[in-house]
Parts: C-alpha cells; structure tokens; sequence
C-alpha cells in the first residue's frame, strides 16, 4: 500500500515513474513478514527457508554472497553453522610444497556454489544457466512476490496455442512463460525439523522469505534504526518550524 | 514604526526570552542529531564483520625439528612458533622474573615449553624482529634482536634490553593434538 | 581594516589577519536578501547540503570499494552486508544522486519561472548550467561503479554517443574505453573521474555563490531591491527558514534511505555486469530519462547526417540551450506573476518534459516514438520559438512599485504583529 502510494506519488511528481511494467499475469500479493514500516524476519521461517534452499535450490543455484557464518542471521549457532560448513570442501594453499589443497569448509568461507563456474553450470543444466540467488529478491521485479510466483506458478499444460520448447516448462510469472528450471518443489519435497507440514505454498513462502534475509539482511537494522531516525527529524523539524514562525512573526 | 527589520528590533524582553528558549532547545537538539549521524561514518572505519571473522590458523607442527623457528601468517601478522631446545627452555625460566622490565613467568608464556608461540612484532613500533632463520642476529639473549631500534627479546619472547615497553605479544591459540596447533 | 563590530579579542586577533569571521557576517548573517523570497528559494542551499552529503558518504565509501571489474560488485556487496553501517553509507549515496537531481531540477524550473536568468545574473545561470552538465557526468561514471548490469549497458551505450561524431568517432571511444570495450581500464578511470569531478562541482558551487552575492538574489516579484527597506538580514530569517525546508528534505530523503531505498533504483543493477548479455529492456537512472527520450527520437535521416548523429546533438544540445536562455529571452520582465502567456507556456514546458521522461521509460516503440518526436521538438520550440516571440508580443501585468510596498500590502490583509 506504501510503495503504491510512494509510487503514485513519484510517478506524479516526476512523471517517470517504474519503467513500464511488462504485460504479465499480476503477481499474487503476499503478507510478509519484512513488509512495511516494522517488517522484520522470523527467524522458524528463515530455518525452513534455509532447509528448502539447503536440499532443494542449493543443487543447481549458489548463494555466493553469503558465508556460512552469515547464517547466525537465521539463528544457528556456532556448532550448528561449524557443521553445515564442514559438509563442504574448499580449496585452500599454497601449502609448503606448494601445492594447492582440498580442506573442509570453515564458518568464514563463503558457501561453496554447487558448480566452479557459469560454463560448468551450463554444462549440467542443458545450456541452462541457474543464478546466484544472493541478490535474487532484489534483482528481479516484483521482488519477494515475484519469486513466490514462480514458484507456485507452473502449470501442467500450457495454455492452448502454447508450444514450448524442448525441455521447458509453463510459468504463469516468468518472462515470456518458458523456463528451463523444472517445477523445483514439490509437495513434501522436504521434512521441516519444527514439524511444519511441507506444502507448496509453505515451502515457496518460506525459501521466499530466507532469499529475502539473504539479499537484504540488513532490512531489521534498517527499518529499527529508521523509526528511531524519522521520529527524531520529526520532532527537529516541528521546532524549527516553530522558530521560523517566532522568527518571522515580527516582520510582517 | 518603519518596515526596515533588524534582528535589533526583535529584542523585546518578553519574547525575547521565549525565543532564546527555543533557539537554544532547537539548536541543541540538531546539533545532537548531527553528532549522532557522525558515528555510522566513524564506525564504518572499524574492521568490518569479515575480517573480524577471519579465519583461524591451523599450523601442523610435525616438520618443526627441535631448535628450529617458523613464521606463520595470522590476521595478515606474522607469528613465531619456535620449537625451543632443552638450553633455550632452561635459559628462560632461569631468568630472576622480578628483573625484568615486563615481569612475566616462561610458564605463562607457554603452555607446552617445548613451543613458544609469539606474534612477531616488536613492540616498539611495529618492526619484525630478527631471529627467526639460523643465520640471523638472535641479540645477546637468544631470542630475537629488533634491527629497527636495537630491542632485545630472550627464548620466551621477553623484553630484556632496548625500548620496547613489553613483552612479544602471545595470541590465544590451543594444542589440536600433538602435532598441530590452531591460532586464534 | 579591522571590522569594529569584533569585541571579543580573540576573534579581533584573527579576523584582522585572516577576515573569515567578516566574511561570514558578511555573507551568511547580515547578507541583505530581499524580504519576499518564498520557499522555492530554499533548493539553492538544500542542493549545496545534498552536495555535502554526497561528497561525505562517497569519501567513506571509497575507502571499502575496488574499483577493478573482478571485485567491484562483489566489493559493493562487501559494504552492504560487512561494514559497520555499509548499508546506510551506500544507501545514502545511491538516494542522495536521485535528491540531488530532484533539487536541482526543481532550483532551475524556479529559475525558468520567475526569470532569474535574466541581466545582470546571465554568469550566475550559465555557471549553474556547467554545475548540471558536471553533476550528469559525475552521475553516469558514478553509476557504472556498482559493475551491475545497467551500469555496465549504461555505460556501453552512453560511451557509444560519442561513435556518432564524424571521422574520429570511433577513435574517441576507444580512447575513452583505454580498450575495445568497456572493461577494467574504463571502471578504473570511471572511478579516478568520480572521485575527482565532485571536487570541480564544488569549485564551480563557489564561483557560483561569487556570482550570486554579487548582485544577490532575484525575488518572486522579479523587480530589484531599491534599498534597504527590501531586504531582511540573512540571519535569522534565511536561516531559520532554510532550517526548516531541511528539516522537511531529510524526512523525505531518509524516508527513502530507511523505507524504500531501492524505489529509484533498477533491479537489474543488483545482477553482476555480462559482458555477453544485454538486459531485455534498459533505461538510465530516472534522472536521465528526458534526456534519453530526445536522443531517441531522432528515427531518421537529414540529408547525409545519420540519425544518431542528430540524436547525440540534439541531447546535447537540449542542455547547451540553456546556456543562450538568458538572450533568447527577450521580456524585460523577470517574473511569471506578471506575465500571463509566459506562465501558461512554462507551465506547458514543465509537462512536456514530465512527458519526455515518462516517454524515456517506455521502449520505443508505436506511439511512444511519435510522441518522443513531438515532445522534443516541443522542448526546442519553447526555447528557440516561443521565448523570443512571447517576449515581444506579450503583455506584462503592471509592476508594483518595490517588494516592501507589496510586502505592506499583503502584510495589511493578514494583520501585522507590530
């Protein structure tokens, strides 16, 4: 409602709003936690989110700009996080013979992408490119609604008059409606530890919501520090507005 | 009464007071605010939360033989491990602690005596002392000679002679197992 | 030489070797400034804080960014996510380029409307017109910094204006380049050209104010003080007045930085530039959108000039016009109030070019290329046509007689306090 207001407003004021939106399906409109003027993550969908990203994304897309001591964010602990790490190897050295080595990954290193490289990942995906989904919420439009579609948005068949390439599948939400990325979740595709029945919508909101924390994980700092901020300019502003009306009060 | 205002003609004692109140309770308040919006850019200085996190430093120890030094590399400084001979062991612990100008026992200083670990960096002013290959100046006490300002440093990394205020610095670091240590 | 209005001896000391403490009185405290300026007034000094702000955060900013194109976004990303306050830095400075441009922009329409360009303040305009086209070019190489998508194609395009120049185009470009593409060498001097052309901004923000103080402000009346009974001592009154029009600047400005920090911006920024794959559909920074509308209009021809040539001129030129405006214009009143015709024709200016922004944003394509064409030549009619003409035939509302007789006026409808 906010960002409708704010965009009205600009888009009246500068005549340039958001770029002309592209003729797709509007995105289905979700109540998130991070939303708005106290948004703020919790933290059992972020440790759900983790695990969908974890055993269903974290196969074909990296989230190369996050280490795992970032995922203290989400509540690990330093034993939880040292674990998750060690799973993966890393490449390390020179070593004294100089030569370069494998060793298990620590809370400091980045999480390790599941292919080297684009061409790699290419390779294993059908010429298929699967992104880096750091920044995903924040590099696509529509954002954190965006990525909750296309998760849910695939169809079965695709509409009459629809032919789809070879190895591609319908989304409602994605531009053009091919993509390449097979329909990634699946009822029950994952056991939440906190007992959470796996259901599409709750496994899409829940990843939706860890890839939101991971491209904006300075969101609760932010808004937290911005109340406090605005509230202070308020009051700042209303005296000065009362000193220039004692000011000025004498001159007319 | 002219039109021509001047802040002089402002100055009615009744209001006056008033508006001094609010002038000063207004610029208090901003000046405030603006010192408070200083600290983000100060702090925006201090290290960040990845080198904070930097990793520690895992050293295996096996190759070290008995009297040799090796310099390993811990938050971007250098540290000594020194696999100290039986001589060099007794050397420091003979020493009269009370004597020296940073009374500190060998027994504190290392944990195992057979290693001292030390960050190598005088600290004086932040040189590397010498000492560490065979053919270096070691200083008349065994240990390590500081080439910029003459500081001499005995087998436990104590400051003995020259001007620096301590002792080499020793960082936290724990025994893996016999072989191998981790610093930090 | 020592100013008898210092009583305290330590000031007396300095101010009779170093004047600073005259020169501030004299320009910041008993400045006369004429008594009716409303708060459109206020943008001038609002744009020297953005600036201020901008210089501060960009400086802090500089100290954690790489500017080489294997770390660049990955060193952007480092500021956001692991320096202390990182985000609010960056933030800040990706806000404060949109607030800037909306002050300026809002500084030089005040200017158009109430004709602050005219003698014997022609320097002062042109100074603040070499002020904009700085800011654009600070703008854009500060935009490619961040190595994402847009800043990379933004940067791609942009650079190629240049190839429109007959015979040495393509040598410009690969000058401009240091390579044969927009590569490490580019961002590298990008960066050096970033950091320093803030520094050439604020030098002419100072010979700008010269040239302001010199024959001080213009007024919303448009008429010139005749003495003293005009004017008001800059403090209190400017003072307290410009306090509060920051005030309520930094609530907008942060609302955005805390709320929304992200609503100027383009997505596709946030995606690592690729050399190999254009965006589906890229636009510049809003900021620059008019701009693009003009340089995309051209679809055709004249003679042997190709159409990008006249498209590059044309976007050029859309800024040098400004330079000549004070001689096109030939009223010898300064203020739309009392110019009926040149307030309806500035007002029909100010939509066309929302128009050409709006239009900027759009991919051309159908109607929108008409509409481009229309509105750009609208733009250079109004400047090359109408202000000339309408200075002529136009008829100006009567004068009043000095801004302190209209001032008393309005003054005894509302009731004065004394």
């Amino acid at each position: 409602m906010r960002r409708i207001a704010l965009s009205a407003m600009v888009a009246l004021a500068l005549g340039a709003g958001p770029a002309a939106a592209a003729e797709t399906t509007p995105l289905p409109e979700q109540d998130w936690s991070f939303a708005g003027l106290f948004g703020h993550f919790e933290e059992p969908a972020l440790k759900r989110g983790f695990a969908v990203y974890n055993q269903v994304c974290a196969s074909c897309h990296g989230v190369n700009g996050l280490a795992y001591r970032n995922l203290a964010g989400i509540g690990l602990d330093e034993n939880q996080i040292a674990e998750i790490a060690a799973e993966k190897e890393v490449e390390d050295g020179p070593n004294d013979e100089g030569d370069l080595y494998m060793r298990p990954a620590r809370a400091a290193d980045f999480i390790v992408p599941p292919f080297a490289n684009e061409q790699a990942a290419r390779a294993a995906n059908n010429g298929a490119y699967p992104p880096d989904l750091t920044l995903i919420v924040k590099a696509r439009k529509g954002g954190a609604d965006y990525l909750y579609g296309l998760l849910t948005g695939y169809l079965e068949e695709p509409p009459a008059g629809v032919t789809l390439g070879e190895g591609m599948y319908y989304n409602a939400y994605f531009p053009g409606h091919q993509i390449a990325m097979p329909p990634p979740i699946s009822e029950g595709g994952v056991d939440f530890e906190d007992g959470t029945p796996a259901t599409v919508e709750q496994m899409a909101h829940d990843v939706t919501t860890f890839l939101a924390w991971a491209a904006s994980p300075e969101l609760e700092a932010r808004k937290r520090l911005g109340l406090k901020v605005l509230i202070f300019l308020v009051v700042l502003t209303g005296m000065l507005y009362a000193l220039k009306r004692q000011v000025w009060s004498k001159l007319h | 009464m002219t039109d021509k205002a001047t802040p002089a003609s402002l100055d009615h004692p009744e209001d006056g007071s008033r508006r001094d109140f609010l002038l000063i309770t207004t610029a208090t308040v901003g000046a405030v605010g603006a010192a408070l919006a200083a600290w983000p850019f100060i702090d925006s200085m201090n290290p960040a939360a990845d080198v904070l996190a930097l990793a520690s430093t895992d050293v295996d120890l096996s190759p070290v033989q008995e009297g040799q030094r090796i310099t390993v590399v811990w938050r971007g400084k250098p540290v000594f491990i020194s696999h100290r001979t039986a001589k060099e062991i007794e050397e420091a612990r003979a020493v009269k602690v009370e004597t020296l100008p940073d009374p500190q026992t060998d027994e504190e200083r290392a944990q195992n005596p057979e290693w001292l670990i030390a960050v190598g960096i005088c600290t004086h002013l932040g040189c590397i002392p010498l000492g560490q290959k065979s053919g270096d100046l070691r200083g008349e006490f065994g240990g390590w000679f500081c080439p910029c300002h003459g500081s001499v440093y005995d087998t436990a990394g104590r400051i003995r002679k020259g001007p620096a205020p301590t002792n080499l610095e020793v960082p936290p670091y724990t025994f893996g197992d016999d072989n191998t240590i981790r610093i930090g | 030489m020592a100013n008898p209005k210092w009583i305290d001896a330590t000031v007396k000391w300095i101010d009779y070797r170093l004047p600073v403490f005259t020169f501030v009185d004299h320009h910041l405290v008993d400045y006369p400034t004429p008594r009716n300026l409303n708060y459109w007034w206020n943008f001038g000094s609002l744009a020297g804080i953005v600036l201020v702000i901008m210089i501060a955060t960009g400086i802090f900013l500089a100290m954690s960014y790489t500017p080489h194109v294997d770390h660049a976004f990955a060193s952007v990303e480092r500021i956001m996510r692991d320096v202390n306050y990182g985000w609010l830095m960056r933030y800040l400075h990706m806000n404060g380029a949109t607030m800037f441009f909306i002050v300026v922009y809002i500084h030089i329409f005040r200017g158009l409307y109430y004709g602050s360009y005219k003698a014997p303040r022609e320097l002062l305009w042109i100074i603040g017109v070499l002020i904009l086209f700085a800011m654009m070019a600070t703008a854009f190489v500060g935009y490619v910094l961040p190595w994402g998508q847009m800043s990379f194609w933004g940067a791609t395009v942009i650079t190629n204006l240049f190839s429109a120049i007959p015979l040495v185009g393509p040598k410009i470009v690969t000058w401009l380049w240091g390579g044969f593409a927009v590569d490490n060498p580019t961002l590298n001097r990008f960066f050096a050209l970033h950091y320093l052309l803030p520094f050439i901004i604020f030098g002419l923000v100072f010979v700008h104010l010269w040239a302001l103080h010199s024959h001080k402000s213009s007024n919303p009346l448009g008429i010139d003080v005749k003495g003293e009974q005009d004017t008001i001592p800059f403090h209190p009154y400017y003072t307290a007045k410009d306090s509060l029009g920051l005030g309520v600047f930094l609530i907008v400005y942060l609302a955005f930085v805390f709320f929304a920090p992200d609503f100027f911006g383009e997505p596709d920024n946030y995606i690592e530039a690729n050399p190999l794959q254009t965006p589906p559909h890229i636009v510049p920074e809003w900021y620059f959108l008019p701009f693009y509308a003009i340089l995309r209009a051209i679809t055709f021809d004249i003679w042997f000039i190709s159409a990008k040539l006249i498209g590059v001129v044309m976007m050029f030129g859309s800024i040098a016009v400004l330079l000549v405006l004070p001689w096109l214009d030939t009223s010898k009143v300064r203020s739309a109030r009392f110019r009926p015709l040149y307030k309806q024709f500035f007002w029909l200016f100010f939509v066309d070019c929302l128009a050409l922004g709006y239009i900027g944003a759009n991919p051309p394509e159908g109607l929108f290329v008409i509409a481009g064409q229309v509105a750009t030549f609208w733009y250079f009619f109004h400047f090359l046509v109408i202000v000339p003409v309408l200075g002529k035939l136009e008829r100006p509302r009567p004068l009043p007689e000095s801004i302190s007789a209209a001032v008393t006026r309005r003054g005894v409808k509302t009731g004065r306090a004394s």
